[in-house]
């Protein structure tokens, strides 16, 4: 292939063409792009797309094996397994996006850009903060503010519904989700403001930006028009890996019961209701298809997040 | 160098502190009351009040906090609410020991698999085997346990028959296989993609076609040049998991039944036994920021071209 000279084009439109058909061609990007797209779609649109109510019980079908009417069988309650593997994407799709804009992306690249741009006492103060976070044991700070919020969030929704006469907030989950998209946003923004921070340190060296500040420009413009860009590549990178992790997170936290509270179905919860050795051995199909569900979320969340990274920052290989 | 050090250790204090106070405050502000739950259906208000004042319960939280660093400081962690009369400190030190056997294991398994699988994809390397160890590690590495843990439960519980499905007997007990497999398969994966690296680098060093020229065996070029040196690196990251030996794995054991660290912190949290929770916490911050320093610290004298702001 030729190689243009950089000169003729303008950068930043050409890197992300240049991204981009790198993309279209690399095709372990290509397949966990498409099998994201895929399971997401499926998630936001889980009332139309599942066969099923999630809830729906049918005593005369209890732990059926995969079946026509039942593509991944039934539950001991005779609910689809399906159905609720779909709903369950919802839970994660709901969360992960939710946590990855205001976690990852808000406070994440606000703080990572004040941080590495006005250094000083500043960046001092916003990572010594950061490294406070770190060093709480895994997923045990996210474990202790769920905990601490839910009561707070519940009586916000009980009087919300007493003053307002809207019935169901309480009953349809809304606040559990806050729950545990809060711990998770708050948990979730060291990782890109570490990254977003050392980009803006080594863009801050270039001459443009120096030239932008010798022509009067101001903070908030060169951080918009001359950093910012910069960043992007990186960012795009570090969301899809996070991506994964915080899908991870989701699931350990409903494993463990902290999570969405049943009857919405979630992964974590079905992983663990169905992850004893006696259902292993007669219904396997309960636990392993919720698993292989989420093993394939993270896994394609990863390997995009490496794809991305080969053609976003091909200085990097 | 110095200076360095010197303001990381006298941030390493204040560091703890903060995150014992961000655990205390979460553990006030959160659900239930730490004396009704001691006193479980036995309530009578004046007995309440009187545990309160004893406890200095009534006092302003940063006040309550700060009798709590003292005590601790001195030793004493607190009472556990949920095991009455057991100090705190006592409590932990038995599920450290379980947690440390547990994380050796794992620690075991990461370098004894991660370090020849490394070696091969750098020996390989660009070929299928490269290939399939890096993008395979990548598969292991982003598994969390419970999903691990189901296809681990198939194949030994099931198939082979060999294994209970969960236990403890210590270290030389087969039942930490499992437990032990779950917990190292994320450290293989980081060994095989740091070693290869490290073993690709250094192989082209001048110092190997040196070797190499002057008609050195192959084997004596790796065993004496090229390993010794890429092994650095890879040497750090045995300092980073020595905090896995204290930090126990929470829903590892929780779902092995194993009596650690791990499911200590579980249980107490499910307890609200707040001063279990704190201590763990502090604790397991503690040696995850030590560690760290520790590998800094070394990773400087093994390698002096390394600078630190």
């Amino acid at each position: 292939m030729l190689t243009e000279p950089t000169e003729v084009m303008p950068r930043s439109r050409s890197l992300w063409l240049e991204a981009g058909r790198q993309l279209l061609r690399s095709k372990k990007g290509m397949t966990c792009l498409v099998i994201i797209l895929l399971l997401y779609g499926a998630g936001m649109f889980a009332p139309i797309v599942a066969p099923y109510h999630y809830d729906e019980q049918n005593w005369d079908q209890t732990l059926q094996s995969p079946s026509l009417d039942h593509p991944l069988g039934t539950d001991r309650l005779g609910r689809d397994m399906l159905s609720r593997i779909i709903y369950g994407i919802r839970t994660t799709v709901i969360i992960t996006i939710a946590a990855m804009v205001a976690g990852g992306l808000l406070l994440g690249i606000a703080l990572g850009l004040i941080s590495g741009y006005f250094s000083r006492w500043v960046d001092s103060a916003i990572m010594r903060v950061g490294e406070v976070f770190l060093a709480f044991p895994d997923i045990l700070l996210v474990i202790l503010i769920a905990a601490t919020l839910k009561p707070r969030v519940l009586d916000f929704a009980r009087n919300l519904e007493a003053s307002t006469g809207i019935g169901g907030i309480v009953q349809s989950g809304v606040a559990d989700y806050l729950v545990v998209f809060g711990a998770l946003a708050i948990v979730s923004w060291v990782g890109m403001a570490r990254v977003v921070r050392g980009q803006v340190f080594s863009i801050k060296q270039n001459q443009y930006v120096l030239a932008a500040r010798a022509l009067g420009a101001s903070h908030f413009r060169i951080i918009a028009r001359h950093i910012f860009p910069n960043l992007l590549p990186q960012v795009v990178v570090m969301v899809s890996i996070g991506m994964g992790s915080i899908a991870g997170a989701e699931v350990a936290l409903s494993w463990l019961g902290i999570g969405v509270q049943p009857p919405v179905p979630s992964l974590g919860l079905m992983i663990f209701e169905n992850g004893s050795i006696a259902i292993l051995r007669s219904t396997p199909y309960l636990v392993f298809f919720p698993v292989i569900t989420v093993a394939i979320i993270i896994f394609a969340f990863n390997l995009l997040g490496d794809a991305l990274n080969d053609a976003l920052n091909p200085k990097a290989r | 160098m110095a200076k360095y050090i010197v303001r990381r250790l006298l941030w390493t204090p204040v560091l703890l502190l903060l995150v014992g106070f961000i655990t205390y405050i979460l553990g006030y502000y959160g659900p239930g009351d730490p004396v009704e739950v001691l006193l479980d259906q036995y309530q009578d208000p004046v007995v309440v009040e009187r545990i309160r004042e004893q406890r200095g319960l009534d006092r302003p939280v940063i006040v309550q906090y700060g009798i709590y660093i003292k005590n601790a400081v001195q030793g004493d962690l607190g009472e556990s609410f949920k095991y009455r009369g057991q100090p705190v400190g006592a409590l932990l030190g038995q599920r450290i020991w379980v947690s440390s056997q547990l994380g050796l294991a794992a620690l075991l398994i990461g370098f004894l698999l991660g370090i020849p699988l490394g070696l091969l994809a750098a020996l390989k390397q660009g070929r299928w085997q490269d290939t399939a160890v890096i993008s395979g590690t990548l598969l292991f590495y982003s598994l969390p346990v419970f999903i691990t843990a189901p296809f681990l439960l198939v194949v030994f519980v099931l198939w082979l028959g060999i294994l209970p499905s969960q236990g403890w007997g210590g270290f030389f007990d087969p039942r930490i296989v499992m437990p032990a497999l779950i917990l190292g398969i994320p450290g293989v994966a980081v060994i095989a993609r740091m070693s290869r690296n490290s073993i690709v680098e250094v192989l082209a060093q001048d110092y190997v076609r040196t070797a190499r020229a002057k008609g050195l065996p192959e084997y004596l070029v790796y065993w004496r040049h090229v390993l010794r040196n890429a092994m650095i690196p890879v040497a750090t990251l045995l300092g980073l998991s020595l905090a896995t030996l204290v930090t126990g794995a929470f829903i590892t054991e929780t779902m092995f039944g194993i009596p650690g660290v791990g499911r200590l912190a579980i249980e107490s949290f499910f307890a609200r036994d707040y001063p279990v929770i704190t201590a763990l916490t502090l604790i397991i911050a503690a040696a995850y920021v030590l560690a760290n320093l520790l590998v800094d610290v070394v990773y400087k004298f093994l390698d002096p071209r390394v600078k630190y702001d």
